[in-house]
C-alpha cells in the first residue's frame, strides 16, 4: 500500500485503489443520513492530501496548513457574497488564492529548516487567524461569514437540504484531487520530492535545486488546500475562523499519521477513521471524546509508526510468509 | 592546457580558524590525482568548497576555466562537478536502481515533469541499469540501498556521481570503512573508470593511494605541503614527519 514512485515503481491503478471510490458511492445509496459528515470527510480527505505531499513526499513539516485551507474558504465565500455564487468559479478562486499565497510564504519560510520552519509555519496561520479576525466587513469576524447563496452546479445541480449534490460534488473534486497527486507521485518530480525527504544533501549533490522544487511542491499543496477549504465553504455555506486556527493543522497532522505518512491513502484512512471515531465518540461520552483518539493516536505512534495502513502492510506481508 | 579544475589563493575560515590556506591547486584533464593529509588537515573543507557546500572567505574556484566560485551546487554539478560522500549519503530507503535513476533524471532534465510515470522514462531506467552493472551491482538493483553491506553502497555512492556524467569527480575517501577484500573491488571500479573523468580521490589507504594515483597533493593544517608524483612524495622527508613524527624524518 505504500506509493513511494521511483523508476521501477509500476504506476498502474490496482484493483484495491478503486475500494475508497466504491466505499464511497455504497455510502451515499447506503447512509444518506450520514452525507453530511461524508462530504466532510472527503474535503479532509483533499485536505490531508494537500499535506501528504509536503510532509509525506517532500518531508516539509509544517503546522500551519490551515493557513491555506482558510484562505481557500474565505476567498469562496467572499466572492459568493459580493461577487457570484457559481461554485466552479469559486473553487478555482480559493484554488489560486491560496497557491499564490502558498507560492509568496514558501519562498520565505522554505529557507529554513527543522524548528524554525514549524514555528514559521505556525506564525503564518496565526497571522491569517487574526487578519481574518480584525477584517470584520470582509470576512464577519468573529461571527463568521454565512447568508450567502451557491448556485446550482453547471446551472443544472441544485444543492439540497439533504446534502446529495453536496456529497457527490465533493467526491468529483476528491477524485480529481487523488488523480492528481497520484500522478505527481508516480512522475519523475515526485520521484524527486522523495529523495528531497530521504536525504536532502545528496539532492543537492546531485545537482537538484532543492529549494525550488520544494517550493513547486508547497505550492501546490497549498493550492490543493485552499481547494479543499473553497469546497467546505460551499458545501456548508458558512465559514469561520474556525478554518484558519491550529487546532485544524494539528487535527490534520494527526490524521495524515494516523493513516499513515506518504502513502497516499493514509490520507484517506486517516480522515475516515478519526472523524467517524470523532463522531461516534463525541455521541457516546461528551466530555471525553478526546480521550479515544487520543489514545488511538499513542498506540499508532508506539507500535505501527508507518499508521493503520503500515498495520495493513504488516499484517499482509506476514499473511504472504505465511502462505509460501 | 586549461585544467579540468583549478583552485587560486582558497581561503577559509571560521572566525579565528583558519582550515584553508592559499591553497593553489590544478587538476588536470583525465588525471587521477590523490589529496591525502592527517586528520583534520581540511580535504573534505577542501571538497566542500569545491563542489559549493561551504563558501570560501576569498580565492578563486575554476572548473575548466571558468569561474565557478559564486555558483551554487547544482549550477556546479550541471557544469559537470561530480562527488562522493565520505560518510555515505544516500536515499537509503529507495532501491538502488532509483538511487542513479534520481541523479540521472537531473542531469537529464527530467526531474521537473510531473504527470508522466516515472517509469516510462525508458532511457534514464536503461542508463541507470548500465551503470550498476558495470559496478557489479545488478544483482542487487531492486534492493533498497539500506540492505546493502557497506562496500555495496560505497559503490552505490559512485554510481550516483557517475549517473551525472561528470568530467571531474571527487571521490571522498571511497574506501573508508571498507574491509581489504571489498577495497580492492573498489579499486577496480575506480581503474575502469572512463579515462576523460579527471578524479581527485581524497583517501586514508596509502596503500589505494599509491596504487591509484599519477600525482598526489599532500595538505596539512589547511594548506598544501608538498605535491609531485607518488615517488616524489614518498621520499619527501615533509610528508614522513607528518605522518610518522618528527623522529622519522
Amino acid at each position: 500500500m505504500t506509493h513511494s514512485g521511483g523508476y521501477i515503481a509500476d504506476p498502474r491503478i490496482r484493483a484495491v485503489e478503486w475500494l475508497p471510490w466504491v466505499a464511497a458511492v455504497i455510502c451515499y445509496f447506503a447512509a444518506p443520513s450520514y452525507l453530511p459528515l461524508g462530504s466532510y470527510v472527503l474535503i479532509m480527505v483533499i485536505f490531508a492530501l494537500s499535506l501528504d505531499l509536503v510532509l509525506g513526499y517532500g518531508g516539509v513539516i509544517t503546522l500551519g496548513h490551515s493557513a491555506y485551507f482558510g484562505i481557500g474558504a474565505y476567498t469562496a465565500g467572499i466572492l459568493a457574497v459580493r461577487l457570484t455564487g457559481e461554485p466552479l468559479l469559486g473553487l478555482l478562486a480559493g484554488t489560486v488564492a491560496a497557491g499564490l499565497f502558498g507560492l509568496v510564504t514558501g519562498l520565505v519560510i522554505l529557507r529554513t529548516r527543522g524548528l524554525a520552519l514549524l514555528m514559521l509555519t505556525l506564525a503564518i496561520t496565526s497571522l491569517c487567524l487574526e487578519i481574518a479576525n480584525k477584517a470584520t466587513s470582509w470576512t464577519g469576524g468573529a461571527d463568521g461569514l454565512g447568508g450567502f447563496t451557491v448556485q446550482p452546479i453547471l446551472g443544472i445541480f441544485k444543492f439540497d437540504m439533504f446534502g446529495k449534490t453536496a456529497y457527490l460534488y465533493c467526491l468529483l473534486v476528491t477524485l480529481a484531487c487523488w488523480w492528481l497527486v497520484r500522478r505527481m507521485v508516480y512522475s519523475p518530480f515526485g520521484a524527486s520530492l522523495t529523495g528531497v525527504r530521504e536525504n536532502n544533501v545528496r539532492m543537492h549533490a546531485v545537482g537538484a535545486p532543492v529549494y525550488l522544487r520544494l517550493v513547486v511542491a508547497y505550492t501546490i499543496s497549498a493550492a490543493l488546500a485552499g481547494l479543499a477549504g473553497a469546497l467546505l465553504t460551499q458545501t456548508t455555506q458558512f465559514v469561520g475562523l474556525k478554518v484558519l486556527g491550529f487546532e485544524l493543522s494539528g487535527e490534520l497532522m494527526v490524521m495524515l499519521i494516523l493513516g499513515g505518512v506518504g502513502r497516499i491513502y493514509g490520507a484517506f484512512v486517516g480522515p475516515l477513521i478519526y472523524l467517524v471515531a470523532q463522531d461516534y465518540l463525541a455521541k457516546q461520552f461528551p466530555e471525553y471524546w478526546y480521550f479515544g483518539i487520543g489514545t488511538m493516536l499513542v498506540l499508532v505512534v508506539m507500535f505501527a509508526r508507518g499508521g493503520l495502513l503500515g498495520i495493513v502492510d504488516i499484517a499482509v506481508a506476514r499473511v504472504r510468509r505465511w502462505l509460501t | 592546457m586549461t585544467a579540468a579544475l583549478e583552485t587560486r589563493s582558497l581561503c577559509k575560515s571560521f572566525g579565528a580558524l583558519t582550515v584553508a590556506e592559499q591553497i593553489d591547486f590544478r587538476l588536470d584533464r583525465g588525471a587521477r590525482h590523490a589529496l591525502i593529509g592527517p586528520n583534520g588537515a581540511g580535504k573534505t573543507t577542501f571538497i566542500n568548497m569545491l563542489t559549493g557546500r561551504l563558501d570560501p572567505t576569498t580565492g578563486q574556484i575554476l572548473l575548466g576555466g571558468e569561474d565557478i566560485t559564486d555558483l551554487g551546487q547544482s549550477q556546479r554539478v550541471k557544469r559537470g562537478l561530480g562527488r562522493t560522500f565520505q560518510i555515505n549519503t544516500l536515499f537509503r530507503n529507495v532501491s538502488v536502481v532509483d538511487n542513479v535513476a534520481f541523479a540521472v533524471a537531473e542531469r537529464e532534465g527530467f526531474a521537473w515533469r510531473m504527470f508522466r510515470p516515472a517509469s516510462r522514462y525508458r532511457e534514464v531506467l536503461d542508463e541507470s541499469m548500465a551503470l550498476i552493472e558495470t559496478l557489479g551491482l545488478a544483482g542487487d538493483a531492486r534492493r533498497s540501498v539500506a540492505g546493502l553491506p557497506y562496500g555495496k553502497q560505497r559503490l552505490v555512492e559512485i554510481a550516483i556521481a557517475l549517473g551525472l556524467r561528470p568530467r571531474v569527480l571527487l571521490l571522498d575517501e571511497p574506501a573508508a570503512g571498507v574491509p581489504s577484500m571489498e577495497s580492492d573491488r573498489i579499486l577496480d571500479v575506480l581503474d575502469a573508470l572512463p579515462k576523460e573523468i579527471a578524479i581527485l580521490i581524497i583517501e586514508h589507504d596509502m596503500d589505494l593511494v599509491f596504487r591509484f594515483a599519477q600525482r598526489i597533493t599532500v595538505l596539512t593544517q589547511g594548506a598544501v605541503l608538498a605535491e609531485g608524483t607518488p615517488a616524489e612524495i614518498a621520499a619527501n622527508d615533509d610528508v614522513r614527519k607528518v605522518y610518522l613524527g618528527e623522529r622519522h624524518g
